[in-house]
């Protein structure tokens, strides 16, 4: 698939990231001239993936968060989030809604569940003590150049 | 984020504004239990009409509440939820906790 453009980004793990992490995705894709709820429903699932590398993948530590964002062809936005925190033991169960190794601290089990039902396709890759990538995309309505 | 709390004699409403995250829920958690605990409401209202965004943050905020409030013997109810909000409410079956007001 043709990249018409890339961003990428690098950031630590620190909760205050999530809120930039989804404001600056945002920002790149708006030049596709996104609709709200497009635009609302790509900054939701952000915030879902860098919530998990933040509270699940460096638990308690701090580690870097990498970004791309990609603007393929058709109106196409392709988001990549990694982390070189744990891993995730069991990724099917980890996708289950509701399933949280996080209950106390008030994690509700439904991060992947948002990015699977706000995102068109998503995709995870994880290797215990190596980390974990997941790749969204979703095919935006709009016509801008 | 921040929390605004009206505190009756029967129920406390608590106005949320700006944005709900991981991040930002920590804070206004302890606002709004403290209120309870000190005052055993027979309902909480959670008002989202100022959030002007949440994640699954919001539901681990919301279901927590919940807990807090069943302990108290009380009820609890979700009012001014935008589009966006309740997408994420609805993914997460909220509705069978709290009573939805438009």
């Amino acid at each position: 698939m043709k990249i018409i453009n890339e961003m990428k980004i690098q950031f630590m793990s620190k909760s205050v990231n999530e809120s930039f992490a989804r404001t600056a995705v945002s920002a790149f894709v708006t030049q596709l001239d996104p609709t709200i709820n497009e635009i609302a429903d790509i900054r939701t699932a952000v915030s879902e993936a860098v919530t998990n590398c933040v509270v699940h993948a460096y638990r308690g530590t701090i580690g870097t968060i990498d970004i791309c964002v990609r603007i393929l062809e058709d109106n196409e936005v392709y988001i990549k989030i990694r982390d070189r925190g744990c891993g995730i033991p069991d990724i099917k169960q980890a996708m289950e809604p509701l399933f949280t190794t996080a209950a106390d601290e008030e994690r509700a089990g439904l991060g992947f569940a948002v990015m699977e039902s706000f995102m068109d396709k998503l995709s995870v890759r994880s290797k215990l003590g190596s980390g974990t990538t997941i790749i969204m995309r979703k095919k935006l309505t709009s016509c801008g150049d | 984020m921040s929390v605004k709390l009206i505190v009756g004699s029967e129920k406390i409403t608590a106005i949320l504004s700006g944005e709900i995250d991981h991040h930002s829920a920590k804070g206004i958690r302890e606002k709004i239990d403290t209120a309870i605990l000190e005052n055993h409401p027979q309902e909480l209202i959670l008002n989202f009409s100022q959030v002007s965004f949440m994640d699954s943050s919001g539901i681990g905020l919301v279901i927590g509440r919940f807990k807090v409030m069943q302990g108290v013997d009380g009820k609890i109810a979700i009012e001014g939820a935008s589009q966006q909000i309740s997408k994420v409410m609805r993914l997460s079956g909220i509705d069978r906790l709290a009573t939805i007001k438009s």
